[in-house]
C-alpha cells in the first residue's frame, strides 16, 4: 500500500500546482520538487491537452498498422475507443471507492447495470426520450447506491466486501430471472432506437457515440479529481490511511464513506447509460460478480488511487480484451499448435495471468512503473559510484 | 408433506455442497485472512479432473470402483492445484492481504478461462454411476439418490475435519492460529506450514465439492465454481470463521432457505432470500457471527 501513497504524492496533482510560488530569493532549502515544480506546466494543461486530442481524434485519418485495423476515424476503431473510454470512466468511479477511500466493494457492477437496465426499460417500455430516461436512470442508480451503501457501510473490511457482493448477486439473479418478462433474461435488452436522437443511431454516427464516451470519461475523472482535491477528499485520504485515527480526531467516517459510495454509484449508473448507447443494448454479463472483478483488475492494473491509473488500466484492459479476441481468430494464429493456440485465444486467461504477475512484480500498477524504473536506475548509478 | 420431505433432503444436499466449499474457505480465511477467490477454480479443477479421469484415465471409469478412482483423481488434482497456489502465489505475498486477494482474483479469472480453452464453454455431461442413478423411496417420496451421497460425503468430511481439528497436533496449531496467529508464531511454531496444509485441505474439499456438484447438477461448466463460491462466501460470513459447527449449521440453513423459498415463492427468490438473511445477520450482529474479528481485519 505504501507504493500507492508514494505515487499519489509525487504525481503532478493539483496540490503541487497550487502551492504558493516561491521566488528565487525565498528562504528555505531548495528541494528537488521545487526545482522541478518551476519547470512544470500548470496542473490543468495535461488533462486539457489530452481531452482536446481525444475530442479531435475522429478528424484524423491516420492509420496505425498493427494497433487498429482501420483508420482512426473508421467506425470500428472509434467504437473500440468508445468502449475503452466508457470502461475508463467506470473504473475511475470504482477507484473512488477502492483507491481513494479504501473501501473494498464487490458490488459496483450493480449500479452500472442499474443505469443501463433502467434507461433501456424506460426507453423501451415507457418510450421516454433519451434525456429523461438517462436522468431518471442516473438518479435511480444514485439513490440505490445511497440506500445499499447506507446498509452495507455499517460493516467494514471483508464483511463489507461480502455484503456488497451479495447485494450485487441478488441484483444479478433478479435480472437474469427475467421478472415479468421485463429484463429479457439471458438475452438482455436492446436499445429502443425510436427514443434515441438520430445522431446516436447507425454506424455512420459512431463518431457521436465516441464523443459521448469521451464526455462520460471526462465527467467521471473530473468529478473524482475535483472531489479528491476538496476537503472531503482529505478526509477520504485519512480514512484510507487509518480509519480509527480519523474517528479519534472527531470526524465520523461513516457519512464520508457513504458520500464516496453514492458518488461512485451515481457515476457508475451514468456509465451504464453511456454503455447502453455505445453497445446498443445490454446483457446480464455486466451484472455478474466477474464483471466487478474485472473492474478491480483494471484499477489495480493501472494503479489504484492515482489520477491516470484507472483510466489507463481500463483502456488497456478493454483494448487487450478486444484485440486478443480478434487475434485468436486470425489466420496466423491457426498455424500454431492447438495446445498453445487454445489458451491464447482466451483473453481472460492471458489477462488473468498477466494480472497475477503484475501483482507480484509491479504492485503500484502501470502508473507507478516510470517511477520504479527511474529509482532503480538511480540506485544503480549510486552503487556504481 | 411429501414435497416438504423432498425439499428438506434436496436442501440438505445443497447445504452439503456449500459446506464442502465453505469449510475450506472459512479455514483459510480464519487462519490467513485470505479471501480466496481461487476456491471456485479448485472446484472447477476437481470437477473437470473427475470428468476427464472417468473418460480417459486407465482403470477409472464412469461407474462403480472406476468412478471412485476418478473422484480420487479429481480431488488429487484439486489438492495439488491448491498447494501449488499457496506455495507459488500466496506465500510470497504474506502480510499483504490486499495483494493476496488481488492475486486470487486473477487466478479466478484465468483458471476457468484456461479450462474453457481446453474443453470449451458448453456444459459437459457428467458421468452418473449406477449407485446414484434413480430414486429412493423415503416415506413414500421419490428422492434422487445423489442427494444422499452428497449428505454422506459432507458428514464424512465434517467428521474428518473435526477429528483433525481436535485430535491432531496440526489441528491444534490451526485452531490456535485462527484465534491468535501472532501468539502462535511467538511460541516458536511455524504457522506457515499450517497455511499450506489448510490450503491443501480446502482445495481437496472444494475439488470433492466439484466432483459431487457434477453429480448434483448433471453437468460441469467452467464457470460453475463462481456461482457456488458466492453462496459459500455467504455461508462463511453467516457461520463465522472460528467454528466448523457454525459453518455446517450455516450451510444447512442457507441450503434449506434457498430450496423452500424457491419452491414456495417465485423461482429465484430463494437466492435473494439468502442475501437478505445475510444482510440481516450482518446488520444485527455487527460483522456477522465472526463479529469483531473480521471487522478489525481490514484487508
Amino acid at each position: 500500500m505504501m507504493t500507492d501513497t508514494d505515487v499519489a504524492s509525487t504525481a503532478p496533482g493539483p496540490r503541487s500546482g497550487r502551492r504558493a510560488p516561491r521566488g528565487p530569493g525565498a528562504p528555505g532549502p531548495r528541494t528537488v520538487e521545487d526545482v522541478r515544480g518551476r519547470r512544470r506546466l500548470p496542473a490543468w494543461a495535461v488533462p486539457a491537452a489530452l481531452l482536446a486530442v481525444a475530442l479531435a481524434l475522429p478528424f484524423s485519418t491516420l492509420r496505425i498498422p498493427g494497433v487498429f485495423e482501420g483508420a482512426l476515424n473508421s467506425p470500428p476503431t472509434l467504437h473500440l475507443l468508445a468502449f475503452c473510454l466508457v470502461f475508463g470512466g467506470l473504473a475511475t468511479s470504482y477507484d473512488l471507492l477502492y483507491g481513494r477511500v479504501g473501501l473494498l466493494s464487490f458490488g459496483h457492477a450493480l449500479y452500472f447495470a442499474c443505469g443501463a437496465y433502467a434507461a433501456a426499460l424506460l426507453m423501451g417500455v415507457l418510450e421516454l426520450p433519451l434525456v429523461w430516461s438517462a436522468l431518471i436512470a442516473v438518479v435511480g442508480g444514485t439513490l440505490l447506491s445511497l440506500l445499499l451503501g447506507a446498509v452495507s457501510l455499517r460493516v467494514n473490511g471483508i464483511a463489507l466486501a461480502m455484503v456488497t457482493l451479495a447485494f450485487a448477486q441478488a441484483g444479478s439473479i433478479l435480472i437474469s430471472r427475467d421478472p415479468g418478462r421485463l429484463t429479457g433474461g439471458e438475452e438482455g435488452l436492446s436499445l429502443n432506437t425510436a427514443a434515441v436522437p438520430d445522431a446516436f443511431v447507425g454506424v455512420a454516427n459512431t463518431v457521436n457515440l465516441y464523443w459521448a464516451a469521451v464526455a462520460y470519461a471526462a465527467v467521471a475523472t473530473g468529478v473524482v479529481w475535483w472531489l479528491t482535491a476538496s476537503p472531503v477528499g482529505r478526509v477520504w485520504q485519512g480514512i484510507r490511511a487509518n480509519e480509527q485515527r480519523v474517528a479519534v480526531l472527531g470526524v465520523n467516517p461513516y457519512p464520508y464513506k457513504l458520500a464516496a459510495f453514492t458518488v461512485g454509484g451515481g457515476l457508475a449508473s451514468l456509465g451504464g447509460v453511456t454503455y447502453l448507447l455505445v453497445t446498443g443494448g445490454v446483457t446480464p454479463g455486466i451484472t455478474t460478480a466477474e464483471f466487478t472483478l474485472t473492474l478491480l483488475v483494471m484499477v489495480a492494473l493501472g494503479g489504484a488511487g492515482t489520477r491516470w491509473g484507472p483510466l489507463l488500466g481500463a483502456a488497456l484492459y478493454t483494448y487487450a480484451d478486444h484485440r486478443l479476441l480478434q487475434l485468436g481468430q486470425s489466420d496466423g494464429f491457426a498455424a500454431l499448435p492447438a495446445w498453445i493456440a487454445a489458451p491464447l485465444a482466451q483473453p481472460l486467461f492471458i489477462l488473468g495471468t498477466l494480472f497475477v504477475l503484475m501483482v507480484f512484480f509491479f504492485p503500484g500498477g502501470l502508473v507507478a512503473l516510470p517511477g520504479r524504473v527511474r529509482s532503480a536506475l538511480r540506485d544503480r548509478k549510486a552503487s556504481r559510484r | 408433506m411429501s414435497t416438504v420431505i423432498l425439499l428438506v433432503i434436496t436442501g440438505l444436499g445443497l447445504g452439503a455442497l456449500y459446506f464442502l466449499i465453505a469449510s475450506g474457505l472459512s479455514l483459510i480465511f480464519g487462519l490467513m485472512d485470505v479471501l480466496n477467490f481461487a476456491h471456485g477454480a479448485f472446484l472447477a479443477i476437481g470437477a473437470y479432473g473427475t470428468w476427464w479421469a472417468a473418460l480417459h484415465l486407465p482403470g477409472a471409469g464412469p461407474d462403480g470402483f472406476g468412478f471412485l478412482l476418478a473422484v480420487a483423481f479429481g480431488v488429487g488434482a484439486g489438492t495439488l492445484a491448491a498447494t501449488l497456489v499457496e506455495l507459488c502465489v500466496i506465500r510470497p505475498l504474506y502480510g499483504r492481504h490486499r495483494e493476496q486477494i488481488l492475486a486470487t482474483v486473477g487466478l479466478s479469472l484465468a483458471v476457468p478461462a484456461l479450462i474453457q480453452a481446453v474443453w470449451g464453454a458448453d456444459p459437459l455431461t457428467f458421468p452418473r454411476p449406477e449407485l446414484v442413478r434413480g430414486t429412493v423411496d423415503v416415506v413414500g417420496v421419490h428422492i434422487p439418490k445423489d442427494r444422499f451421497l452428497l449428505i454422506v460425503a459432507a458428514i464424512v468430511v465434517f467428521a474428518a475435519l473435526w477429528l483433525f481439528n481436535s485430535r491432531t497436533r496440526y489441528g491444534l496449531i490451526v485452531r490456535a492460529g485462527v484465534q491468535d496467529r501472532a501468539m502462535v508464531t511467538a511460541l516458536g511454531i511455524d504457522v506457515r506450514r499450517a497455511f499450506t496444509l489448510v490450503f491443501a485441505i480446502g482445495g481437496a474439499a472444494a475439488a470433492l465439492a466439484g466432483a459431487l456438484g457434477g453429480l448434483y447438477f448433471g453437468v460441469v461448466t467452467p464457470t460453475q465454481g463462481m456461482s457456488l463460491l458466492i453462496f459459500a462466501f455467504i455461508v462463511v460470513v453467516i457461520g463465522g470463521t472460528t467454528s466448523l459447527t457454525g459453518c455446517a449449521i450455516a450451510s444447512v440453513a442457507v441450503g434449506l432457505i434457498q430450496q423452500f423459498a424457491n419452491y414456495y415463492t417465485v423461482a429465484g427468490l430463494g437466492d435473494i432470500a439468502v442475501v437478505i438473511v445475510l444482510a440481516l445477520v450482518l446488520l444485527t450482529r455487527q460483522g456477522g457471527l465472526t463479529a469483531k474479528k473480521s471487522a478489525e481485519r481490514v484487508a
